[in-house]
């Protein structure tokens, strides 16, 4: 229509002569891609270590040796007794402590048998469990080698098991950056394209520009869409940023096809910024569309399975994660770059987020009053 | 004295006023803290699992039995073929498959080359690597109980002992982060856009003409916003103990110590924000985008910090939610006293002195 | 066909009734002064009568159309002005006025030329660059009411048009508006400044709600025997309850 070629000349004129937005469309997806992927990961590595060695025989020297030698402990702290080890965790020096009791080679050599101590700081439980686990596996590993020491190969009394083989399918490497660079890239545009067009509108609203346009002979879906326009293209513009940045800087190549990506990117962005707009109507104060915007985001970005699985989740919460556009788009964007999926694979997550277009959209043009 | 008082309560009827944010700002924190609670999560219990078994044999059914019963895998089902193996990964019906080779107990027995396989979708490396773990220990497990693996005789018994929070929930983690992002949220963000607002609507300009010194006015406008903060910072720790139950440990007291602390830096961060912007719009994104989220990727409020390259690990001592985080993780979840935040304490106590000082300097009595 | 008929309009919010059941009718190029306290409801009305606010009940016809059935025929018809004069501050001067005559579906190749000869008009020709936020209270008035008749509509509403301006550029301002007049655009403007009543054609005084008198200046004067309007006004004030 001829009236919104007139409102998107006025649309992109003020986005472009904002000091701040056009940079920070490009700024905030370029840094938040670049640094974010570092930061994000649940790596359990270079742990934290206080040992506590009441025997000081070959065999505890040996053993600690081998924890060393290991590459998942560093020993930084070496303490008396327990409780000064416990000080170390308390001040978070040390993570897990092990504790190696006296006559443990006198008990090893005579009885066969002996124990030792580890104590984890759990606060982290990730942390915790996995640190405990590793150090347990050194042991296992560490009796082994005694008992052939000692009595020869174990193989005598041991009849041969299985063998177990882990493969990791999509991600061999098991590195972090293919699991965060999509959400990432999700995050950034659903705070682009959600935050703007809804903090435009509000802003207008309180300028009482609103007000002038509802006095004219625009219609309301024709105002609505001018305003989104501009955002939806922004949404792009993060959209092929980040797909650049993931391939250049963290070396992920979409295996799909990358025009799935970006047909479900153009649904989603529909869904979200009609979202904004809904939030917008309701809000009078930018203050207000603020502060629900925000709110909605972040529970969306946490409980949409970006960082943390839903199938972790309790089923509640699960149930909630299912009303996110994002769930959706982030399964895509990851199915899409890692498995290949293809159009047909991805039929239900299509679906979905066609339903959260049509439903904002909807909501957000009955609720836009010219009048009241 | 009297000035003060009345500006303190105008602001607060702005507020109160302005029913629809007074709700906001109460509810969404419990909101927050519940959904961030129970949501985000690193356990893993009930993952869906499929079978592949060329063998089928009691041992492949022992071990699939096994695998079952424990509380973190449920079968999903078998597959006929080796096709359908791209298949069921590329939908996601499962997190793991396993694979037996043909005559699987035989040569278990006899051969020594039986072999399991455990292909999990490495999508996600941490929940990856969990489940083998846990597939591992179980098949292990198995194979102890039926035979086929008797027990080394000699032996080392590790005792573990997992301190502070012996169930490893990933609450006890986040419940602290979550405290201060939610104080974040509400005293810096809240504060900057409202003060930002006063200049853009220009009735600053009615303030700034008062009497009353720069200090005092800044203060009437940061008044509310504390007092909701009290007020959140009590809501939030009764759902963490008695919802999450994550517990107090340490000493109540000094926790509250340590967040007004920190409620003074997040207030004093608002202010410093609002003094260099001059819309609300900027006021919100640039608290968004440059302190909230920051805060939550980088202040060890999810992911933890030791991880990160070193640069970023600089990056993070100047996040005041960083120090706010750590304290709080040490009172509450490992109940230390005092000595053990002291280093906390005075960063947090420096960083306030300094944000309070350069926003009053900042803060523009007279108008451009 | 009268350019603004109302029947019996009345809003009411709640228990509050803003406008109680107003009658009047303003002919075709007339300056129709819609005078009232603050709070009496003049701005309440007006909104009504652009098709912003649905009444409670009571009948409305604008450039003879329904306000209830068609008030977005109503809005293609008329120009308004509000009481902050609305324009976009980060757009220049030319770009307001092309967004608005775009709007009002003046043709696009008219636009630059019409641009041209009302910056002419108004001695506006150097600001035709200028950001409308430099633009000094008075000039963001003139270009506000020239925004809102760009497309020559047959109705212009204006609500408190002149707030906060001296009395030398409120002068100007009504230059404008009587420019407008002999055009033919029928003006139909609220305010509380009585001097400017008396640069109206006819004139109707809102007190609590209910229009109290509806004349001439001329004849009104006489009839309350006044010297100016600022003294008819005081007379019905003194009645009043809602100021």
């Amino acid at each position: 229509m001829k009236m919104l070629r007139f409102l998107l000349e006025k649309e992109f004129k003020q986005f472009f002569r904002n000091s701040f937005l056009p940079r920070m469309v490009i700024m905030f997806p370029l840094t938040a891609l670049l640094i974010y992927p570092l930061v994000a990961n649940f790596e359990v590595k270079n742990i934290n270590l206080s040992v506590v060695d009441h025997d000081k025989s070959t065999f505890s020297r040996e053993l600690l040796q081998k924890v060393q030698s290991s590459g998942y402990f560093r020993v930084t702290d070496v303490s008396p007794d327990y409780a000064s080890a416990l000080k170390s965790v308390e001040l978070d020096e040390s993570d897990v402590i092990l504790e190696i009791p006296s006559h443990f080679e006198k008990n090893l050599v005579r009885e066969m048998k002996a124990d030792l101590m580890i104590s984890a700081n759990a606060v982290n439980g990730n942390k915790g469990g996995l640190g405990t686990a590793y150090l347990v596996a050194i042991v296992n590993e560490y009796n082994s080698a005694i008992t052939t020491k000692l009595l020869g190969d174990p193989g005598r009394f041991r009849a041969p098991a299985a063998e177990i083989l882990p493969l990791f399918r999509y991600n061999p490497g098991l590195l972090y950056s293919v699991f965060m660079v999509p959400a990432i890239m999700v995050m950034v545009l659903a705070m682009i394209s959600g935050f703007l067009p809804a903090l435009n509108i509000v802003g207008e609203k309180e300028k009482g520009t609103i007000e002038q346009m509802n006095v004219t002979p625009v219609r309301k879906r024709t105002f609505i869409i001018s305003k989104l326009i501009p955002y939806w293209l922004a949404g792009y513009v993060v959209l092929t940023i980040g797909i650049l940045v993931a391939l250049l800087v963290w070396r992920l190549f979409p295996v799909g096809f990358v025009g799935t990506i970006y047909l479900f990117a153009t649904i989603f962005l529909l869904g979200f910024s009609g979202f904004g707009l809904v939030v917008s109507n309701y809000a009078v104060t930018v203050q207000q569309a603020m502060f629900m915007m925000f709110f909605f985001v972040l529970t969306f970005i946490f409980m949409s399975g970006l960082y943390t699985p839903v199938e972790n989740m309790p089923g509640w919460a699960q149930m909630i994660s299912n009303f996110s556009p994002m769930k959706y788009i982030i399964e895509v964007l990851r199915r899409v770059y890692l498995k290949g999926s293809g159009f047909n694979d991805l039929l239900p997550q299509f679906w979905a987020l066609c339903g959260f277009a049509l439903f904002f959209n909807g909501w957000a043009v009955l609720s836009y009053r010219k009048n009241s | 004295m009297r000035q003060f008082l009345i500006f303190t309560q105008k602001e607060f009827y702005h507020i109160l006023r302005d029913r629809w944010t007074t709700v906001l700002l109460l509810i969404l924190p419990i909101a927050m803290i519940l959904l961030f609670g129970f949501g985000i999560t690193t356990e893993i219990k009930n993952t869906r699992f499929a079978v592949y078994d060329m063998s089928h044999d009691m041992a492949t059914r022992g071990i699939v039995n096994k695998l079952e019963t424990s509380e973190y895998f449920t079968l999903e089902g078998y597959l006929d073929h080796p096709g359908q193996i791209e298949g069921i990964f590329k939908r996601k019906k499962i997190g793991m498959l396993v694979v037996f080779g043909e005559r699987f107990y035989e040569n278990q027995l006899h051969s020594g080359d039986a072999q399991v396989q455990l292909i999990t979708d490495g999508t996600d490396p941490n929940t990856a690597s969990t489940l083998t773990n846990y597939a591992t220990n179980l098949i292990r497990e198995y194979q102890q109980e039926s035979g086929t693996l008797s027990p080394l005789p000699i032996q080392i018994l590790p005792q573990v002992k997992l301190l502070y929070n012996p169930t490893m929930k990933s609450a006890y983690n986040i419940v602290p982060g979550v405290i201060g992002m939610v104080l974040m949220l509400v005293c810096a963000m809240m504060t900057s856009v409202s003060l930002a607002r006063e200049k853009e609507m220009g009735t600053m300009e009615v303030i700034l003409v008062s009497p009353m010194p720069p200090l005092l006015i800044v203060l009437s406008k940061v008044v509310p916003y504390f007092t909701i903060s009290m007020i959140n910072l009590f809501n939030v720790l009764l759902l963490a103990v008695f919802v999450l139950e994550v517990p107090i440990v340490g000493n109540l007291f000094l926790l509250i110590f340590v967040s007004l602390l920190f409620i003074f830096v997040a207030l004093a961060l608002g202010i410093l924000i609002s003094t260099l912007v001059q819309t609300q719009l900027v006021a919100l994104l640039a608290s968004v985008m440059g302190l909230l989220l920051p805060v939550v990727m980088l202040s060890g409020l999810m992911f933890p910090i030791e991880n990160m390259p070193v640069v970023l690990q600089y990056v993070a001592q100047i996040i005041p939610a960083k120090w706010y985080i750590e304290a709080m993780r040490n009172v509450m979840i490992k109940g230390l006293g005092i000595s053990a935040i002291i280093k906390e304490v005075l960063v947090l106590a420096l960083m306030a002195v300094v944000l309070i000082t350069i926003s009053l300097k900042k803060f523009k009595i007279r108008l451009e | 066909m009268k350019a603004i008929a109302a029947h019996n309009l009345t809003k009411r919010f709640g228990s509050f009734t803003a406008v109680d059941s107003i009658s009047f009718e303003v002919d075709k190029g007339e300056i129709f002064g819609f005078l009232g306290a603050n709070g009496a409801g003049k701005t309440t009305a007006m909104r009504m009568l652009c098709g912003l606010l649905i009444p409670t009940s009571g009948a409305g016809q604008v450039a003879g159309h329904d306000i209830y059935k068609n008030p977005e025929q109503v809005k293609a018809n008329i120009g308004y002005m509000s009481q902050k004069f609305a324009l976009y501050e980060d757009l220049k001067v030319w770009e307001n006025l092309r967004l608005y005559g775009g709007i009002y579906g003046v043709p696009a190749e008219e636009i630059d030329g019409k641009i041209d000869i009302l910056l002419k008009r108004l001695g506006f020709e150097e600001e035709k660059n200028t950001m409308v936020r430099s633009l000094p209270l008075g000039w963001k008035q003139k270009l506000a009411f020239s925004a809102a008749i760009f497309h020559e509509p047959q109705i212009v509403f204006l609500d408190e048009p002149t707030g906060g301006v001296d009395p030398v550029a409120r002068r100007q301002f009504w230059e404008l508006i009587y420019d407008a007049s002999d055009r033919g655009i029928t003006v139909f403007v609220t305010t509380h400044y009585m001097d400017e009543a008396e640069y109206c054609d006819r004139v109707s005084i809102m007190v609590d709600g209910r229009i109290e008198v509806l004349d001439s200046p001329a004849q009104m004067k006489k009839t309350f025997q006044a010297d100016t309007m600022d003294e008819v006004f005081q007379q019905l004030a003194r009645k009043a309850e809602r100021t």
